[in-house]
């Protein structure tokens, strides 16, 4: 269950660093539970909450990416479940205009969004393994490279 | 008279209806038997007809109840006895020995991960082991740990006391002793729930095999969190299964053992747990095996159509007497296949049985110990016309005590019984209440100085994560003037200390690194209060659930990550506000819609708790559906009940009732109404804090089906409902249920039809014995105790025939010809007379929909704010609905749903002000450019578009600005991420607040870049 990384393709021992973005009321409450629930995923992520998924504007994105976040994690309740009716949807258009403009520097990749419900413990845990070993296969972002 | 209230039974019927006399301004004891309150919905993987998560729902409702001010949770204590009258009860209570110091206990774990001892678990249904100290589950309330004396070690034998030793804060007590306690209270509210059918009475089912389960531990099976983590195995084997059979009214509908009730909700479960489990497994193979299914809710019928259509799920319309187990320990069921008239066996992996709802039997001995009536099924008796209201004045009851039901209609009964309470008590609102009184806030230095607390959490934290090393990297972030390290930052002894050194370090900023915010932010919030700070200046940092407990095995990089997440916090913390809750003034006046029996009731209710309400009718009397009926189905004459209302709705001086009239307008929000109605002619403007929809159905008229309007002989049930006011003389009446429901124009159930059949037919024997009365059905729906309705009319004669939608009778002349699905031919029926049983169709709700801005279904129903926990509600707040304008549904129901509905708006009008949310979002007038792009994403109108007259030098011209309304504001930021001018701030999670957030992160980045060397911290 440990999140060991055995062989890392770029950079000896190196690990990705994810911000993820939860909303208040299903994913960060999945995280909650995840943690719980004692379901271990490597230290690669940290959580800032935010009350609704579509409180996120791609300008924090874009300014994580700059700053150095190896990957963005977006994750809000379920279609149909959000806590402000449909915050979700907003959310879901925003980030695929994002996605789509970081398409055009190579980074769309380094951008997830994902509902996560509150009782999603064990699935907080599988999409973080699951993004960071991607991001490990990407590697570095490179712009913090540049930086 | 007292001002206070006792609520008996914690589950979700006690939690709703003590959350609602609390809010109303009175005194709350909620007394649950078990060591957490949460009841058999906690125990629930998903709800129906949604399939949402059922502890995402409850979890927040449970502690919204522990946090309440005015609720005092009485815990793993039972009622020994209620004596005295309305308005002055006494209320003996056994305080149950825990073993355990309620408050000293901060539980954190240590006790239940060192326990040797283990024993079933009874929330995961006995499938897996809990520890002999243990705490329920993980979201338990209250969250303190209890021993269970029968199987602890120390307790039983005198040897181990681990638990003892590992508890950090001291609160394990093996002396502890029973307490025994009075609550004078002035009513009393039974929320008893029910047990599940013990089904090893039934030893044909074959309970003792270990794949034959219950469909409550099939439930646990499915869950995420249950004892195989959501995986479905069997039990003997721990294979997945293949094939798997449920079989229906096990311990319902069952006269030999005397379960003569249907327990209403097993046909939807069983579809439920079967959608999930496919979910899980596409390959998995699903029969149901049923006498009936009763999908008779809102959006059941869909639900279990999709089941079939979508899943691929079998029902198979017959009923297997026995399990049988060959001599390889194998299941199969032996049936008899309708289609055919063969007796079939098939062999299955895994069978679940459909347990029904048995009384409790605390319901039972409580009731007998203090007079209150039982009914002949061993629920507690009340009336069509009261429906919570027990055989004693001043106590009422809710949820399943009072009949089998569902999540929803037991939280409109738990609301009813709390309006109830409330209205006996109006006299004393607020005499018991308690407000918390916090000093002034004190003036903050322009200079940040932020307070760290970082927690061990006993052994949960600290053994993971080094916390003094954490405490020094937070002394050395900017703003930081004080950081420390706690054992435990929540328990009581913390509090002084942080307050201690707000006061000490002139802090004006506090961050604790411990657990989720969802559960301690407001304690520290308080604490911070307390302190003189504003609680908006307060942050927790999650080095729990987020870093210790998830990175168990990695503690050095999870110690950086800690340091990462404080010093997130610390940059965020640095730009906080103190922000203000504000007040608004309400109406305390309502209006109710619409004059039948659920919104005469309804106005009844808020008027008896105290406060105007305007009852608004389009005809010109009152009674709505109810003046078209001739009997209630106990016998009772409508007439009677409906002249008893109206003689007291036309006396009550808070009811002011216009007939004849239309509510034409509506503005305003929550509290602040403002509205015009339209009488003869006349527009007359009304304000009102609060608002109830009742405005009914209408009945369909089946034009065209079965002859209908051409055949004089043809007639629908509500004109046969008339016509035996003063009897018919025919001889040979059939009747044919679902006409122009459950088809493709409308999917939906009827609901009352299968019951106002019954009943007529009943009526019809009864006066004419020699009468031939058909009932030509597709599924039976009397549920719950209206199967006796059922069963009494097949035992006066009245013949049962079961058709097929494919294969519909056919009327002819003076016969009806039905195809018989279970003897598989055609029978003609010689019909003088053949009513049309026809549901109810939604009436004219688009214009209130539009008035209100409240959504409709696709049936044109109203749409409630939540299916399951707040049927009564609308997504805006403010707005209430009840009766038959939400969906069909009997005269109990509507009346239970109408107090409801008086109970929820009585929790507004109650209140001297309104408070909007803290952390709302606010326009800078100056960037705005009044593109509107706030107010087409915002789902609650907060933001609105006004014009402002601009002068620029010479030119002067009109443009849009934005404005949010505070009173409507959620909070939820979204405004903010779409403005394109950067014009809104969401407050409390601003852009720049969020920015420093992420420029901290980075730091974080490259302190935890161990790998590569560099531990590079940038300060």
């Amino acid at each position: 269950m440990s999140g060991e990384a055995s062989t890392a393709p770029k950079g000896n021992g190196w690990e990705p660093n994810i911000l993820a973005f939860c909303c208040n009321w299903c994913s960060y409450a999945g995280a909650d539970l995840a943690g719980v629930s004692r379901f271990q995923y490597p230290p690669t992520v940290k959580i800032l909450r935010v009350m609704c998924s579509s409180r996120v504007e791609p300008a924090f994105i874009l300014k994580a990416l700059k700053d150095g976040a190896d990957g963005v994690l977006v994750a809000g309740c379920h279609i149909g479940d959000c806590h402000y009716i449909d915050g979700n949807k907003n959310a879901e258009v925003r980030i695929n205009n994002t996605k789509k403009a970081l398409a055009k520097l190579g980074l769309d990749k380094r951008l997830r969004l994902e509902w996560i419900s509150a009782s999603e413990g064990l699935r907080f845990s599988e999409v973080i393994r699951d993004f960071t070993e991607e991001i490990k296969k990407l590697g570095q972002n490179p712009v913090k490279e540049v930086k | 008279m007292k001002g206070s209230v006792a609520v008996v039974g914690g589950g979700i019927a006690g939690i709703q209806a003590a959350l609602d006399i609390a809010d109303s301004g009175f005194k709350t004891y909620l007394i649950e038997s078990r060591p957490s309150i949460g009841g058999v919905m906690s125990q629930l993987d998903k709800t129906f007809p949604t399939n949402d998560c059922a502890m995402c729902i409850l979890s927040p409702k449970l502690v919204e109840t522990a946090r309440h001010p005015n609720i005092e949770l009485l815990s793993y204590s039972d009622v020994k006895s209620i004596s005295g009258k309305a308005g002055d009860f006494k209320v003996k209570v056994i305080k149950k020995v825990r073993y355990v110091d309620e408050t000293k206990c901060t539980g954190c774990g240590s006790c239940t991960e060192k326990c040797p001892s283990k024993v079933p678990d009874e929330y995961n249904a006995g499938m897996s082991k809990r520890k002999s100290i243990y705490i329920p589950f993980a979201q338990a309330i209250p969250r303190v740990a209890t021993i269970d004396a029968a199987h602890c070690l120390y307790l039983t034998k005198g040897k181990c006391g681990v638990c003892k030793k590992v508890c950090g804060p001291k609160a394990v007590d093996y002396e502890q002793k029973d307490k025994e306690i009075e609550l004078n209270v002035g009513s009393v509210v039974l929320a008893t729930g029910f047990k599940p059918f013990d089904p090893s009475e039934l030893k044909q089912f074959r309970f003792e095999h270990p794949d034959v389960i219950t469909a409550l531990q099939f439930e646990r099976l499915l869950s995420a969190s249950g004892p195989t983590q959501g995986h479905v195995t069997k039990q003997s084997d721990g294979k997945v299964p293949k094939k798997l059979a449920f079989i229906q009214c096990v311990g319902s509908r069952n006269l030999r053992i005397n379960r003569k009730h249907c327990s209403s909700v097993c046909c939807m479960y069983a579809t439920k747990e079967s959608i999930i489990a496919k979910e899980h497994d596409p390959e998995l193979d699903i029969t149901i095996f049923n006498i009936d299914i009763r999908a008779f809710g809102k959006n059941f019928e869909e639900f279990y159509n999709r089941a079939q259509r979508e899943y691929g799920i079998k029902y198979n319309n017959s009923r297997p007497p026995e399990v049988i187990v060959d001599a390889n320990n194998a299941l199969s069921l032996k049936y008899e296949d309708f289609n055919t008239g063969d007796l079939k066996t098939q062999n299955f992996d895994m069978v679940v049985l459909s347990i029904g709802l048995d009384p409790a039997d605390s319901t039972r001995t409580l009731a007998q110990s203090s007079g209150i009536a039982l009914d002949d099924f061993g629920n507690i008796a009340t009336s069509i016309e009261n429906p919570v209201e027990t055989s004693v004045a001043g106590i009422y009851v809710c949820g399943v005590a009072q009949g089998p039901k569902d999540i929803p209609d037991t939280v409109a009964q738990a609301s009813a019984a709390a309006s109830k309470a409330a209205a006996l008590l109006s006299g004393e609102r607020g005499t018991m209440i308690k407000e918390r009184k916090f000093p002034d806030e004190k003036v903050l230095s322009p200079e940040p100085r932020i307070g760290v607390f970082v927690c061990h959490c006993g052994i949960n934290i600290g053994s993971v994560v080094n916390v003094p090393n954490v405490v020094e990297y937070a002394k050395s972030l900017p703003g930081v003037a004080h950081a420390q390290e706690m054992l435990y930052a929540c328990s009581s002894d913390s509090q002084v200390t942080i307050k201690d050194a707000i006061a000490k370090n002139n802090l004006n900023r506090v961050v604790v690194a411990s657990c989720t915010p969802r559960t301690h932010e407001p304690l520290f919030q308080n604490t911070c209060r307390e302190a003189g700070l504003n609680p908006y200046l307060f942050e927790l940092a999650n080095i729990r659930e987020h870093c210790s407990w998830v990175h168990m095995k990695e503690k050095e990089k999870a110690t950086e990550k800690a340091k990462g997440i404080v010093q997130m916090a610390v940059a965020k913390s640095a730009l906080f506000q103190p922000l203000y809750k504000q007040k608004v003034p309400l109406i305390n006046k309502a209006i109710v819609l619409g004059g039948g029996v659920a919104g005469m009731t309804a106005a009844l209710d808020i008027a008896n708790n105290g406060y105007g309400v305007t009852l608004i009718e389009k005809e010109k009397e009152l009674g709505g559906k109810l003046r078209e009926m001739t009997e209630l189905y106990d016998g009772k004459n409508p007439s009677d009940v409906l002249k008893e209302l109206i003689s007291r709705v036309n006396q009550n001086k808070n009811i002011k009732v216009i007939n004849e009239a239309k509510l034409t307008k509506v503005e305003g929000f929550l509290g602040n109404f403002k509205g015009a109605v339209a009488v003869k002619g006349k527009e007359i403007p009304l304000d009102f804090g609060a608002a109830v929809i009742a405005t009914g159905a209408r009945n369909f008229e089946p034009v065209g089906l079965f002859s209908y309007g051409k055949d004089s002989h043809v007639v629908t049930q509500a004109q046969l409902e008339k016509m035996l006011g003063k009897g018919i003389s025919t001889n040979n009446i059939t009747m044919i249920q679902c006409v122009g429901a459950r088809n493709k124009d409308r999917e939906y159930c009827g609901r009352t039809c299968c019951i106002d059949a019954v009943k007529n037919a009943t009526r019809i024997k009864k006066a004419n014995s020699s009468a031939n009365v058909y009932v030509l059905y597709r599924d039976m729906r009397t549920y719950g105790v209206m199967e006796k309705l059922y069963e009494n009319a097949r035992d006066l004669g009245i013949i049962f025939i079961k058709y097929e939608a494919e294969n519909p009778p056919k009327v002819q002349g003076g016969s009806v010809v039905v195809h018989d699905s279970m003897l598989n031919e055609d029978i003609e029926l010689a019909s003088d007379l053949v009513v049309l049983s026809t549901p109810l169709v939604a009436g004219e709700n688009e214009e209130i929909n539009q008035l209100f801005k409240i959504p409709l279904d696709k049936n044109k129903f109203f749409l409630e704010a939540h299916p399951k926990l707040r049927p009564v509600d609308f997504a805006t707040d403010g707005v209430f609905l009840c009766g038959s304008a939400q969906a069909p549904k009997l005269i109990d129901e509507a009346i239970s749903q109408a107090s409801a509905a008086a109970s929820r708006a009585c929790t507004i009008l109650s209140r001297e002000f309104i408070e909007t949310e803290g952390a709302i979002s606010v326009v800078n007038e100056g960037r705005c450019i009044g593109c509107g792009t706030c107010v087409a994403v915002c789902p609650y109108n907060a933001p609105s578009l006004y014009d402002v007259t601009v002068k620029v030098e010479e030119v002067t011209y009109t443009t849009k600005k934005s404005k949010i309304n505070p009173a409507a504001c959620k909070g939820c930021g979204s405004c903010a991420a779409a403005c394109p001018a950067g014009a809104i701030t969401a407050q409390h999670f601003s852009s720049k607040e969020i920015g420093e957030a992420i420029d901290a992160f980075d730091k974080g980045v490259r302190s935890i870049s161990i790998g590569k060397g560099v531990v590079e911290v940038t300060v």
